[in-house]
């Protein structure tokens, strides 16, 4: 049974199709890339999947429990308390990090757990401890998001998504608004989480990272995806408008 | 009549100015939020309402509101208006224009607030009233306080418009006293009772800020 199953989503933002009839899945520790130009609808892919935003047709559930489908043509989402369970189950590290600038860097990871997951505090103290130590950060427990660099930022980010024992986690865009030296240390930490064997989809621009890390390689134009396949069946590809796009990426190979 | 005698004989209105001010802040600052939120929901007849509400609050003067709370029972219902129901009048009046004032202030910085920050407290399991307490008035609060201490100075001065339906605040004491007097010392004593109020209530609202500016 597949962690994540999405069929046929069909989204629409005024009038304008960003998703057209798009089927993912994903499996249990399954890394997964999503690559491919700007306003191709791989942010917006997701988006509906962590159910930021709602879908107007298809089909989503997580572990085999269904939490939106169609009906008379139309999306219709489960009762909310299976909404709230079935999403416990996945995190999302923004593009803009998204940290709650009142609160320390401890405050960030260990809140959600403690007020929201009723877990014991000293437990969550001492596994947001060891997240921070993984993450590099051990030193800036205290500090404010204002303090830190963009990387450390997006590094709490995930620690904090993490906290929450997640399956699976979303990155959309995780070093879109970094520069090289922070991007570098951000991959770094998103590539020693391979080993915890939490699914991951990334959603991103690096493609030399995305080669590097995935399992698997979707990508994506015109709301639509083009090629999905194992890192070296899509960096090797002889389709025209997979080849176009990566041949724009060509010098960092 | 030296100084200090008046001084002495206007203690009393200032306990009703001050009494005045803090029930207003206490009532009113509450009651702003549930107008905030009656103003941003969904619901078109609600928010309907609100709006209209809070355009003649801020669209008519004060005094006149006071006046029309005052006078209105009788004049409207033909009720019977006991003295005692003046200084009420005057308590009702402030909290429902104050109220208005803080709830266009609410919103602004609830508004204010970028989207990103709801949707990461959805995707970390927040319910919709832990969102709001937890994560967006704590910021909210830290951005509308230079717009709050702005009103809040606002309402000590306004206090001597109750003066307007005859309750004993200090201004109306003082202006008998000049006119029994003629003499300007009974204003030079209000102005300073003012001037030190808000001396005050500016000093409490900076620290309050202060205290605020941990983070960014």
């Amino acid at each position: 049974m597949a962690l994540l199953e999405m069929k046929n989503i069909r989204k629409t933002f005024d009038q304008l199709l960003v998703l057209k009839d798009i089927s993912v899945s994903v499996e249990e520790g399954e890394i997964l890339s999503v690559i491919g130009p700007s306003g191709s609808g791989k942010s917006t892919l997701l988006r509906c999947a962590t159910m930021l935003e709602t879908i107007d047709f298809g089909e989503i559930s997580y572990e085999g429990e269904k939490v939106a489908w169609a009906e008379n043509g139309k999306a219709v989402y489960a009762p909310a308390p299976v909404l709230k369970k079935t999403s416990a189950c996945f995190g999302l590290v923004f593009q803009n990090f998204n940290l709650f600038p009142h609160m320390t860097v401890m405050q960030n990871i260990t809140d959600a757990p403690i007020r929201v997951q009723k877990r014991n505090r000293d437990e969550v103290l001492q596994d947001a401890e060891e997240l921070l130590k993984k993450m590099g950060l051990s030193d800036k427990a205290d500090a404010y998001p204002y303090q830190l660099s963009g990387g450390q930022c997006q590094r709490v980010a995930i620690a904090r998504a993490l906290a929450l024992n997640p399956k699976i986690l979303f990155f959309d865009e995780p070093t879109s608004a970094l520069d090289p030296e922070l991007t570098g240390e951000v991959l770094k930490v998103i590539r020693s989480l391979a080993d915890l064997h939490i699914a991951m989809v990334i959603v991103t621009h690096e493609m030399a990272f995305a080669k590097d890390i995935s399992d698997r390689v979707i990508f994506m134009a015109d709301g639509v995806i083009v090629e999905e396949g194992t890192p070296e069946e899509i960096f090797a590809s002889g389709n025209e408008r997979t080849r176009s796009f990566l041949g724009r990426y060509g010098h960092i190979m | 009549m030296t100084f200090g005698k008046i001084v002495l004989q206007l203690t009393e209105g200032m306990g009703v100015s001050i009494e005045i001010f803090l029930v207003t802040l206490v009532f009113s600052l509450p009651l702003g939020l549930l107008i905030a939120f009656g103003r941003m929901s969904r619901n078109r007849v609600l928010s309907g309402i609100v709006k209209i509400y809070i355009s003649v609050m801020r669209g008519t003067p004060l005094m006149l509101q006071l006046m029309v709370v005052y006078f209105g029972p009788y004049y409207l219902f033909g009720m019977k208006v006991t003295n005692s129901y003046r200084l009420w009048a005057a308590l009702i009046g402030f909290v429902i224009n104050y109220a208005a004032y803080f709830a266009e202030i609410y919103r602004s910085g609830i508004q204010s607030m970028p989207a990103g920050q709801y949707e990461a407290a959805k995707l970390l399991g927040y319910n919709k009233r832990q969102t709001f307490t937890v994560i967006i008035l704590p910021q909210v609060i830290k951005r509308i306080l230079p717009s709050v201490t702005n009103e809040v100075i606002t309402l000590v001065k306004d206090t001597s418009l109750a003066f307007t339906i005859s309750v004993a605040e200090m201004f109306s004491t003082a202006k008998a006293l000049a006119s029994a007097q003629t003499s300007m010392i009974p204003f030079v004593a209000a102005a300073l009772f003012y001037y030190v109020f808000n001396f005050v209530v500016a000093w409490g609202m900076d620290f309050a800020e202060k205290k605020m500016s941990y983070y960014r």
